[in-house]
């Protein structure tokens, strides 16, 4: 076998098993969305509940809360980045990053430091390998994630939002994550977590309604003392849940088009490999007439 | 009798159950209180312990729910916790 053919066999050998991976690696990140979405689509009720109900202790008291009032000055922002723990799943990290980037550059640009907190292995090598600090780091489980671990991610915000700026805490704390729209759309979203800007979701009292007297047990602030914390953690769990959908979806992408890359390597080495076969058959023909010919003419 | 409650019992990662029921009987950090149709728009704290629901036809249904709080509003009762299971 002549070496040109060798080497092409090689290729098409190695592209037929890297096919295999992505193949396997493109069917199992299919079967995930459907539960990730599932996952999503289960802790709705909850948060549209949650939402609903900050919404009417915002709507129907005056409490000023420590969680909903900006603050006069902003020293320090902080900035959660929502990625994955492993790669090959395209842009999907290089998003949330490049979104995170420049949300940066517009903080420092208002004058406010900017700390990081960060979700995921990948997000944090990247900042590891530009030797950059994170104030917390959580690694592991974001595939499919838990409660607790919104629980702990929420608490730690929180803890870090109550210290007063001079002792390293922050004052304003934005999220960064890749939403689910649909399979083939998945877009990084940011969003303001603290102070609460926006609360949707209460249908306004009509003109001629009454507003309805609410009642709280045991009084306004103890009850946003408890929801707000809840509120975060259940913004928080949905932001986890719909980056783990995202992140199965961009995977399941991203080896789809592995595998359709490997099949045309193959067809194209393959090509190759008969032009290079008929080539060395021709020239070995060739030879043995060129033989014979100059063997009869001797005679 | 007025329409019955709505209630939906819903935790964290799933809704928990949701239907009609003709009153709620929950433990708040102020006490026990008992929810009919009618009651006016409130929400309150829930310490953790059962949640007693009697369904329109009078069969009783419990849930263990934690870490929550509950809100009425206009015949509607929802339940939100952390955690919560049927018992």
């Amino acid at each position: 076998m002549g070496a040109q053919l060798r080497v092409y066999r090689q290729k098409i050998r190695s592209a037929q098993t890297t096919k295999k991976i992505t193949r396997a690696m493109e069917l199992i990140s299919a079967s995930r969305i459907q539960k990730a979405q599932a996952r999503v689509a289960a802790s709705t009720p909850y948060a549209r509940a949650i939402t609903r109900a900050v919404s009417a202790v915002a709507t129907y008291s005056n409490v000023e809360h420590v969680l909903t009032t900006e603050p006069e000055k902003i020293e320090r922002a902080a900035i959660v980045v929502f990625g994955s723990d492993r790669g090959l799943a395209g842009a999907f990290n290089a998003n949330v990053l490049k979104e995170s980037e420049q949300l940066a550059e517009l903080l420092r640009s208002q004058g406010k430091e900017v700390v990081y907190f960060l979700v995921g292995r990948r997000v944090s090598s990247y900042f590891q390998f530009r030797h950059r600090a994170a104030e917390r780091v959580w690694i592991g489980g974001t595939d499919s994630p838990v409660f607790d671990m919104a629980q702990e991610v929420g608490q730690a915000l929180l803890a870090s939002f109550l210290r007063d700026s001079a002792d390293g805490g922050v004052d304003e704390i934005h999220i960064i994550y890749n939403r689910f729209v649909t399979m083939l759309t998945q877009v990084p979203e940011v969003v303001r977590l603290l102070p609460l800007e926006v609360v949707e979701g209460v249908e306004e009292p009509g003109e001629h309604e009454l507003l309805p007297l609410y009642e709280f047990e045991p009084d306004p602030e103890t009850v946003l003392d408890a929801l707000l914390p809840v509120y975060i953690e259940s913004r928080i769990f949905n932001a986890l849940l719909q980056s783990a959908a995202s992140k199965h979806a961009a995977t399941q992408r991203a080896m789809k088009s592995a595998s359709d890359n490997a099949d045309k390597l193959i067809t194209t080495y393959t090509r190759l490999a008969n032009n290079a076969r008929q080539a060395e058959i021709t020239q070995q023909i060739s030879e043995i007439v060129g033989g014979a010919d100059a063997l009869a003419s001797t005679k | 009798m007025a329409s019955p409650l709505k209630v939906s019992l819903v935790s964290a990662d799933h809704e928990v159950w949701s239907g009609e029921a003709s009153m709620v009987v929950a433990r708040t950090t102020e006490g026990e209180i008992g929810i009919m149709a009618g009651h006016e728009p409130m929400l309150a704290i829930l310490a953790s312990g059962q949640v007693r629901l009697t369904l329109a036809e009078g069969a009783p249904i419990t849930a263990d729910a934690e870490d929550g709080f509950l809100s009425v509003e206009n015949n509607t009762v929802t339940i939100v916790a952390g955690r919560a299971e049927l018992v």
